[in-house]
């Protein structure tokens, strides 16, 4: 049972209280070009969750059997060459993050189209986009950084695209409204957008409040 | 020519206020202004080297697989940068935290390796390099410098605005969004620029 909370626990604190757009500022390129549009948001969103959903735990699995300080001891054990679990790894991170992200990106892009066209017409053009998705490497990261299990890894990554999902879409909808405002020159687009997304972002620092 | 494209990003075609590419780091990294300092010149070294470099690679690189060179390219330079940090600026490397490693997918870097290093020689990929790095870091210190006055009070750590009137707000996510926001509105009437 207490596993079942911290989960929870760890899903709403990904979704609101840290959320990684708007308290982080990760994914903010996708976010501005793409909220201009309900639909389109819709699909890079499910693609954040899905490809987030999956990079996060492989990226752990990578992280703590072949990067981490000491992690090749299992191959040390295994082969008999002591030498093997002093190896510290950890400066290939950011090249191996990056390449397990736009393999799989390749990968699953290749898969659903190939399986699920209705999917492949409503994911496909966003998927190659999230290679270059800061919050999907940022995810996988803060993954490293915070010392995630591999259960809390899964939750992290779903989560966090969860969140990346809400915020756009609930941009999407306010930018639909905001073709009927009359705005000054030279703030219209990128401008308001920023200062809208402000204010979207001390919405949810309401729930900062919130203790788990 | 040469020169135009050096100080065509400056102002006039601004990566992040023109081009809207690198916001991420633009409002993640500006609460201090020593921070801000950094990430700039981390950017910098990045990105005139990776535009150089693809540059020289790119009668060699197929364009099927463009995407995963330049990455490796890219993600090879951040991890030299990274390091760098964090061995003779431990505490700042601590407060930049994972945004240095996430110049690897800063929209800049990539774009304008697949954009104009792809297409030109490494001369003219050097000065659009500089070009595009010091127009980032222009809004980067802007940004800062209202953040850290407002914030804190301070400019470079020298108190100017006494402790009562600081506005906790300004180092919270959603003062860099309306500092921003405010920094694209003088920058775009300045230059007469209008978005449909």
């Amino acid at each position: 049972m207490d596993i079942i909370v911290h989960y929870l626990s760890l899903a709403v604190k990904s979704i609101f209280i840290e959320n990684i757009l708007l308290a982080y500022f990760l994914g903010m390129c996708s976010f501005l070009a793409i909220s201009k549009n309900v639909d389109a948001s819709k699909g890079i969103g499910k693609a954040v969750i899905f490809v987030n959903g999956l990079t996060v735990p492989i990226n752990w699995i990578l992280n703590t059997y072949l990067l981490k300080d000491g992690a090749l001891s299992w191959l040390a054990s295994l082969t008999g060459i002591m030498q093997l679990s002093n190896v510290n790894l950890d400066f290939l991170r950011i090249l191996c993050f990056i390449a397990t992200i736009a393999a799989l990106v390749q990968f699953v892009e290749m898969f659903i189209d190939k399986y699920s066209p209705s999917l492949y017409n409503s994911l496909g053009i966003f998927l190659p986009l999230i290679t270059v998705n800061c919050s999907i490497l940022g995810a996988s990261i803060f993954m490293n950084e915070r010392g995630y299990t591999f259960g809390e890894s899964v939750v992290f990554g779903l989560s966090s695209g969860v969140g990346f999902y809400l915020a756009i879409v609930t941009m999407a909808a306010i930018r639909f409204k905001l073709k009927y405002s009359n705005v000054p020159d030279g703030l219209k687009g990128l401008g308001i957008t920023m200062i809208l997304t402000g204010l979207l972002s001390m919405a949810y620092l309401a729930f900062s409040g919130i203790q788990l | 020519m040469n020169k135009q494209l050096f100080t065509d990003p400056l102002v006039d075609n601004n990566p992040i206020t023109r081009q809207v590419l690198g916001i991420c780091s633009a409002l993640a990294v500006t609460v201090k202004l020593e921070q801000a300092l950094v990430m700039t010149l981390a950017l910098t070294f990045v990105l005139t080297m990776s535009n150089v470099i693809v540059s020289l690679l790119r009668k060699y690189i197929p364009s099927s697989i463009r995407i995963i060179v330049q990455l490796t390219v890219i993600s090879t330079l951040v991890t030299l940068i990274d390091k760098t940090i964090a061995a003779y600026m431990y505490d700042l490397s601590k407060e930049l935290s994972v945004f240095i490693a996430l110049i690897v997918t800063n929209c800049i870097v990539m774009g304008r390796a697949d954009a104009f290093a792809m297409q030109n020689n490494a001369k003219d990929s050097f000065l659009d390099g500089l070009g595009n790095s010091f127009g980032y870091g222009i809004i980067l210190i802007l940004v800062a410098f209202f953040r850290e006055l407002f914030g804190f009070g301070t400019f470079f750590g020298y108190v100017i605005i006494p402790e009562t009137y600081n506005n906790g707000l300004m180092l919270l996510a959603p003062g860099a969004f309306i500092i921003l926001g405010l920094i694209i509105w003088a920058q775009r009437s300045l230059t007469a620029y209008v978005e449909d």
